[in-house]
């Protein structure tokens, strides 16, 4: 058996020697984090023609993440190249010759990719947040109160999940033109559709990123949005679903396909 | 030692490798021949576990791939050259592989610098021209220094100065005592590097010898006469003992004959000749004889590649030389083979 820490170590020197990562991660983190700073500058000045409803649901926490739906899509990018540069290169064959144990080097990829994931997510997640408050000015709220680190700090695994989730549908598609061409429209456009037709959100609601961002939620209905049959916790359970369901088709591939 | 038993690969209805079974032994050369699309890459991917195969099974010194810890160790092998990504420098590309395989990476500059490739280490190897790729290819099969090395068509799209490089690489690392297996299309390649001969034909095995062998069975000598007074010339070598094959051009063939005999008989008796040479068959040749039947991809329009190839639609009707492609005529014989 290869060995688990040289696999890990190989990977790691795949990540940083491709500057597609510095690029991928650094938008991920400016995008949601300058997105997110003006829509809670925007909320700030606007507040007062909320309606009633609105204002008294207002959730400054999520406020403060609202760059995310912008922002993840990068984390997408980032996961899909992780992946999909190995077979648009031909590296991976290099790479299976080397270690042809192909579950210890997909779960190797994928936990070092992962890991790294999860660390600019939390920082992504922790920036968006102090700025977007300090924006909100007198509508903010504070890290100390009731699940509001909670909820930064799902705002930071969300992330991770978003990007590890990408990785596994690149190794079951193994190309990343075609990963990236199913996964930008779908969290991009048809999920944030479906979550606001009126049929249609029941089941969107399950979708892995619209199950994944309740974690992200301090006051449950915000801003007129209807309640979900699942709390935060239950949500990002059901977003990791997705993800060990996509992570199994990724390995199933991986394991039966040629290389 | 690496061997194949029964190896079997189908791509839906497609049979690409059928029933192969060989052993590539140590210390020598072995050249892995076949037309384009007889299934090389395909057992080469098998033998690198990288593609799965139908049935039967590849042992390297009687374990299979997987089952080596580390197996850059032990295979060495450059399949495609541009199997590495592009957006990565040259060492960085094999300082990866090295740690997947606890290669310490002082080794990586050893290799970029046995393949001459120092001055653009850091250079990213989306830059690199078709003989750079090659030589960064055999730099990560080097990377090891493992005891086993496989190379597919390493010869593909290189300048004269990049094959004779490669060629003088090959035969060192034989003399070395290393198990090389190196496949080609082309017959002549192999006659200036292999000393054992593996030839398949739609994934299926046709020959297993050495190269000698092969060379002693395959490169006939003989003379070519031609006179105005074909029947004197003929009844001459039929008493003298030969058994003179009449071909296209009025020609005679004379197997077993050297010039000098034949000269020296039609001078004797007064016979004028117009030609007179000594012929040999090319391995070429007898390659192409033996992968006849077996070629995937005809282009039609040309001459029977061989003399005695299965006949063709035309042969027979003698057909004459000077209609053909000058490389087919005259029954396809070079006056100098291998």
């Amino acid at each position: 058996m290869a060995s688990l820490p040289a696999v890990l170590q190989s990977e790691w020197t795949k990540i940083r020697t491709v500057s597609s990562t510095i690029w991928t991660l650094a938008a991920a983190f400016l995008v949601t984090v300058a997105v997110s700073a003006a829509l809670c500058a925007l909320f700030r000045s606007t507040f007062d023609d909320l309606s009633p409803a609105q204002r008294l649901t207002f959730d400054p926490t999520l406020a403060s993440f609202s760059g995310m739906t912008l922002g993840q899509l990068a984390m997408v990018v980032f996961g899909v190249l992780v992946v999909g540069t190995e077979y648009s290169s031909g590296m991976i064959r290099t790479s299976l010759a080397a270690v042809p144990q192909r579950g210890t080097f997909l779960f190797g990829k994928l936990a070092v990719a992962t890991v790294l994931a999860l660390a600019v997510g939390m920082a992504t997640s922790f920036a968006a947040f102090f700025l977007g408050q300090a924006l909100l000015g007198e509508h903010r709220t504070t890290i100390g109160a009731e699940n509001v680190l909670r909820a930064v700090v799902g705002g930071g695994l969300y992330m991770g999940l978003i990007a590890l989730f990408s990785m596994a549908v690149a190794t079951m598609l193994r190309s990343s033109m075609l990963s990236l061409g199913i996964l930008m429209p779908f969290f991009f456009l048809v999920s944030q559709i479906l979550a606001a037709v009126p049929k249609a959100k029941t089941v969107a609601r399950y979708f892995p990123d619209q199950a994944g961002a309740r974690i992200m939620q301090v006051v449950p209905d915000a801003l007129g949005g209807t309640k979900v049959p699942y709390g935060p916790w239950e949500g990002l359970g059901i977003m990791l679903i997705w993800v060990l369901v996509a992570l199994a088709g990724g390995y199933a591939v991986l394991k039966r396909r040629d290389a | 030692m690496i061997e194949l038993e029964g190896l079997s690969k189908r791509f839906g209805a497609k049979v690409a490798v059928d029933r192969l079974s060989f052993q590539v032994r140590p210390g020598v050369v072995t050249g892995f021949l076949g037309p384009n699309g007889a299934g090389k890459s395909t057992t080469m991917r098998m033998m690198l576990d990288l593609d799965n195969p139908t049935s039967g099974s590849v042992r390297i010194d009687g374990r299979h791939y997987r089952e080596l810890a580390e197996p850059l160790k032990y295979i060495g092998a450059l399949l495609d050259a541009k199997a590495m990504h592009g957006g990565r420098s040259a060492y960085n590309n094999l300082l990866c592989l090295a740690q997947a395989n606890r290669i310490p990476a002082s080794r990586v500059s050893e290799v970029l610098d046995i393949v001459g490739l120092t001055a653009v280490a850091r250079k990213k190897s989306k830059g690199f021209s078709l003989g750079m790729g090659q030589r960064l290819g055999i730099a990560s099969a080097l990377l090891g220094d493992p005891e086993i090395l496989m190379f597919d068509e390493p010869v593909n799209g290189l300048d004269p100065e990049g094959i004779h490089w490669i060629r003088n690489l090959m035969k060192q690392l034989a003399a070395e005592g290393r198990t090389i297996f190196v496949s080609s299309h082309l017959m002549s390649e192999m006659a200036l590097t292999a000393d054992h001969l593996i030839v398949i034909g739609q994934g299926r095995l046709l020959a297993d010898t050495t190269m000698a062998a092969f060379i002693q069975e395959n490169s006939r000598s003989y003379a070519r006469v031609r006179s105005p007074q074909p029947e004197r010339l003929r009844d001459l070598l039929h008493t003298a003992g030969f058994t003179p094959v009449e071909v296209a051009g009025g020609a005679l063939e004379v197997d077993g004959a050297s010039t000098e005999r034949l000269g020296e008989l039609a001078a004797e008796h007064g016979v004028v000749l117009h030609e007179l040479s000594a012929q040999r068959a090319s391995l070429e040749e007898a390659f192409m004889q033996m992968t006849a039947g077996s070629v995937e991809y005809h282009a039609h329009g040309t001459s029977d590649p061989g003399r005695s190839a299965p006949p063709g639609p035309r042969w027979g009707e003698g057909p004459p030389a000077d209609t053909g492609p000058r490389w087919g005529a005259g029954g396809g014989s070079g006056t100098e083979g291998i």
